[in-house]
């Protein structure tokens, strides 16, 4: 048997979209105010999940391709175009911090019952609309800069799989260290009894009186504020 | 009665450690890639169902779109990411139920109020989703499939998105407060 398959079925789809959504939904990623406040500093369960996922599945396809399981050139890279992909991931960046989520995020939302990511997935299709009216005119910007297809950091920088994939643990390592000394600093990461709490209080049911401890701890959300 | 106070106090298992869910999320990604050729992702679902939406309000004009026509032409659950995110739907709504983490509810910030709250959801929305068509792809799909084959664009992808994810929640931290 050669892998990849290629198989882009109906069953792979689901099979692999069962568990990304199951695994995201476990990380605490359907909870809008766990995601942002990665960007408060004070949770860095964004960065941590992300930056380890990227280093086990690179090396996952790195050993892959040593044993020969799957070819060179096997799986798809994404070739960079410069501007696009710097100003289109700010704005994502931008409407992940106003809005809460991210696009696969939005899903795991909404199916964890957040009406706010109904919203959200509603501006979502009114700005690929939006996208999509305008592309005549931006489609300069669209295809500026292209860069070499599919090109790697080994194909920039000339250095080896192995060192690269050093580098980055060496970022990983630093980034977690970095992150749990924020986390403790600014009174996070944002627990699942906390957001469940909080929105009781605001939903403002039959059981409102019971939760009045109010937003936990303020003053460490002051301190982020400040 | 006494079985909806149940649920309403029933309290949600926590999250898992980030560690564990970056391995097991990377362990799905790989087996994506070994059974696919290619990795995970999600805003191309939100751009074939703004064509069919489309198609469906103002057929003529989505018709005529040089973007989102092409999309038209095709069965919307033809395509692999559509069967992905029916996938990531069932995933999310399993693991939210039976960890008690499942509520229906408006999820915002202490200092603003649900309007505000839906006020912010849907330009964050808009934002997003001109955003990866920009990108043509997503967090998903460029920075986190794009950074395990260790893709240029996938890293100039993740520093803009974190830079201006900063910025943005410097500037405007009371949404989330």
């Amino acid at each position: 048997m050669t892998f990849p398959l290629y198989d882009n079925g109906m069953i792979a789809g689901l099979l692999v979209g069962i568990l990304f959504g199951f695994v995201l939904e476990g990380a605490g990623f359907g909870s809008p105010r766990k995601l942002t406040a990665q960007f408060a500093l004070r949770d860095w369960a964004v960065f941590k999940v992300m930056f380890t996922a990227v280093i086990v599945a690179a090396l996952g396809l790195w050993l892959a391709q040593a044993s020969g399981l799957i070819g060179a050139k096997a799986v798809f890279v994404p070739t960079l175009f410069f501007w696009a992909i710097a100003l289109g991931g700010a704005l994502i960046g931008a409407g992940f911090a106003v809005g809460g989520y991210c696009p696969g995020t939005s899903t795991v939302g909404l199916f964890s019952g957040r009406g706010d990511a109904a919203v959200f997935i509603v501006g979502m299709l009114l700005g690929t609309a939006l996208f999509a009216a305008l592309f005549g005119s931006l489609e300069r910007l669209y295809q500026a800069a292209e860069g070499p297809k599919g090109q790697t950091l080994m194909d920039l920088t000339g250095l080896p799989s192995w060192a690269i994939l050093a580098v980055l643990l060496i970022m990983a390592v630093g980034g977690f260290a970095l992150g749990n000394w924020c986390e403790r600093r600014f009174g996070g990461p944002v627990t699942a009894d906390e957001v469940i709490a909080d929105l009781t209080v605001h939903e403002g049911g039959p059981g409102d009186r019971d939760h009045v401890s109010e937003p936990a701890q303020p003053n460490d959300r002051q301190v982020i504020a400040s | 009665v006494h079985d909806d106070e149940e649920e309403a106090t029933m309290s949600p298992r926590p999250f898992w450690p980030p560690l564990l869910a970056g391995i097991m999320l990377g362990l799905v990604l790989l087996l994506t890639f070994l059974l696919t050729g290619h990795g995970l992702g999600a805003s191309g679902f939100f751009t074939r169902a703004t064509a069919a939406a489309g198609g469906w309000l103002a057929p003529s004009a989505t018709e005529a779109s040089a973007y989102l026509g092409p999309y038209l032409r095709g069965n919307p659950l033809d395509s692999w990411i559509s069967w992905e995110i029916v996938g990531v739907a069932i995933g999310a709504l399993a693991g939210s139920m039976v960890s008690g983490r499942f509520r229906l509810a408006l999820e915002r910030g202490a200092a603003i109020g649900a309007n505000e709250r839906q006020i912010y959801a849907l330009i964050g929305g808009v934002l997003v989703g001109f955003g990866a068509r920009l990108v043509r792809g997503c967090t998903s799909g460029v920075g986190l499939s794009g950074g395990a084959t260790l893709a240029v664009a996938a890293f100039v992808f993740l520093i803009a998105f974190f830079a201006a994810g900063f910025l943005v929640t410097f500037a405007a931290r009371r949404v989330w407060r």
